[in-house]
């Protein structure tokens, strides 16, 4: 867990790796990102360089890079089909990339797995319905060489209670607290969970968010899959958004709220696609986008005051609506737009 | 830069152990259908069939040692050996099927390994099998032989179990089903009926007898009764060499589906 001076034979080369976003991505806040990742030391958990996928003509991962550093928690965000799971499933080398590459801690998928660095809370499925409890618990631990005490990694996903329990009988969140006591017994510097509250009302996906943000809080890097705006916003200390198999916005839950959350301000300026002043409009604090509609503007912004107050005082616009972007919708739009 | 200490995370070896052993046989004796047809039935028939020999039929021939209560206890012991031998290689699907398989993936347990253990179970489950039959029998006077014929039957059995231990990973690998001895337990019985299990001797002269010669069972019902030709003078019938040709054979087929199937199925990446 504590970092220090020694490199492993490969992770020599990690060290020359800026980790920026790529072109395609779009930088929530380059500032604050940019500065945690030139200021930041952590070890590198997670380095995906230039990885794609393709399922025949299907292209489900389509150029990721992504820097991941140890104690971070990521929430990995985006729609049903977005290529999170692929992309978990690179990382954990149950398939390999098209082409790029995928490191973990420097080291391979496979050898990290050897060495017990990284495990997954899976999404369904996985475990044995005639086992108890403790009997699968204990399975998993046998095969690690230094895994923790079955009855603490029970305790830490609360569900000591049920141990003796048949995994057949067990309710869809007691399994998903199993799934995550089996990641825990290896005692991994780095958990993924694939969208781990599938199926949980809302009750036990709070205490389930609980007790990985208090595991997490040991140091512990965790990355999460999950479709549920609030879940990211409420749990991950850095939001990567995915849709259609790329990065498209990467940053904390604040900076990416301050992306998606918003007003949209629509006014009528006569011929506002030749009007050189339309353009300026984007320096205002607080704007992300402007669209022009024929006599039409559209102005996306956090600052909807600001944009008003301009554009009723300084510029030809009139007939000024301001409307709210919910934060689904705005998610929605993020995620849906061309590549 | 600072990296992390991989000398705090050495590479695991194979992950196999004792505690895993102990949860897998623990979960085999808990599945009754698998109790069911590789102990109390076998052990069930041996005890309803023997009650049917008349007291002046108990010899199997002339100057030779072993009773007929022995030749039954070794037919039934090997019927359950073998039903357990393939349901504990068959269990290969049930873990596909859940994504147990996909979960060891995610830890150091490598493939080789992993199927190493299961037929090492599956080896288990059938040695206690034919512990159960032969203590049965011995317990309850139902069989007697020379003693060496106890030992190098119960052998001949105990290695058979490899053969039938791979085909159950075979099956298991290549029905895709959480519960593959549906399939699997009916033919099993039809193939230990063909195989001679449930009759005396059988008469390859006749066409029936001729087909049976060539399935999976027979050969090693066969080799596995052959210790009980065992005469008072130490002498033993004689050895037909396609005993061995058929369970060579078969163990082949199994042995190579197995491996196929298990090949395919790790190559994912």
């Amino acid at each position: 867990m504590t970092p220090t001076t020694r490199r492993a034979p490969d992770a020599g080369a990690l060290g020359a790796t800026t980790s920026s976003p790529t072109g395609r991505a779009v930088d929530a806040a380059g500032g604050p990102t940019a500065y945690r990742q030139t200021r930041d030391t952590r070890p590198i958990a997670l380095q995906l360089d230039g990885v794609t996928k393709h399922f025949g003509n299907v292209e489900a991962v389509r150029g990721l890079d992504l820097a991941v550093r140890q104690g971070e928690v990521v929430a990995f965000l985006g729609p049903n089909g977005a290529g999170k799971t692929t992309t978990i499933d690179m990382i954990l080398g149950l398939a390999e990339p098209t082409t790029g590459s995928a490191r973990v801690f420097g080291l391979e998928p496979h050898e990290a797995i050897r060495r017990g660095l990284v495990t997954a809370v899976m999404q369904t499925g996985g475990l044995l319905k005639d086992l108890t409890v403790r009997e699968t618990v204990d399975y998993i631990a046998s095969l690690f060489p230094n895994s923790r005490p079955a009855a603490e990694a029970m305790a830490a996903a609360g569900i000591e209670d049920i141990a003796d329990r048949r995994v057949g009988k067990c309710s869809g969140g007691e399994q998903q607290r199993l799934r995550f006591a089996i990641a825990l017994v290896s005692d991994p510097e780095f958990i993924i969970l694939d969208e781990p509250t599938t199926g949980m009302d809302v009750t036990s996906r709070r205490a389930f968010w609980e007790r990985i943000h208090a595991d997490a809080q040991q140091g512990r890097t965790v990355l999460f899959a999950t479709h549920y705006l609030e879940e990211a916003d409420a749990y991950a200390d850095r939001v990567v958004l995915m849709s259609q198999g790329q990065i498209v916005a990467d940053g904390t839950a604040a900076e990416i709220k301050a992306r998606t959350v918003g007003r949209t301000l629509r006014a009528t300026w006569a011929n506002a696609d030749t009007d050189p002043a339309v353009p300026t409009l984007r320096t205002l604090p607080g704007v992300h986008d402007v669209e022009v509609r024929g006599d039409t503007v559209l102005v996306h912004t956090t600052d909807s005051d600001a944009a008003a107050r301009h554009l009723l005082t300084n510029t030809p616009a009139h007939d000024l609506e301001i409307t709210a972007r919910g934060l689904e919708d705005a998610f929605i739009a993020l995620t849906t737009q061309e590549h | 830069m600072s990296t992390l200490d991989l000398t705090a995370h050495p590479a695991a070896r194979a992950g196999f152990s004792v505690a895993l052993m102990r949860i897998e046989l623990r979960r085999l004796l808990r599945n009754k259908r698998t109790m069911i047809f590789t102990l109390v039935f076998p052990i069930a028939m041996l005890l309803i069939v023997n009650s049917t020999i008349p007291k002046d039929q108990q010899s199997m021939g002339p100057g030779i040692v072993a009773n007929v209560g022995a030749y039954l206890m070794v037919s039934m012991a090997l019927y359950g050996v073998v039903m357990a031998a393939t349901t504990g290689g068959a269990s290969v699907s049930i873990e596909r099927a859940s994504g147990w398989s996909r979960q060891l993936r995610l830890t150091p347990l490598n493939p080789t390994a992993y199927i190493m253990f299961k037929i090492l179970s599956a080896l288990v489950l059938a040695a206690i099998a034919l512990a159960a039959a032969y203590g049965v029998g011995a317990a309850l006077g139902i069989a007697s032989m020379a003693a060496i014929s106890w030992a190098e039957s119960a052998l001949v059995i105990f290695l058979g179990a490899t053969v039938f231990a791979a085909f159950g990973l075979f099956m298991g690998y290549l029905i895709p089903s959480d519960n593959v001895m549906q399939f699997v337990g009916p033919m099993m019985a039809i193939l230990g009926f063909l195989g001679g299990l449930f009759q005396g001797p059988v008469d390859t002269s006749t066409v029936m007898g001729t087909i049976q010669s060539w399935t999976p069972i027979y050969g090693l019902a066969q080799i596995a009764h052959w210790p009980l030709t065992r005469t008072t003078a130490g002498a033993y019938a004689t050895f037909d060499k396609w005993w061995i040709v058929n369970l060579a054979a078969w163990g082949l087929v199994f042995i190579a589906g197995a491996v196929w199937r298990f090949r395919r199925d790790t190559a994912r990446v």
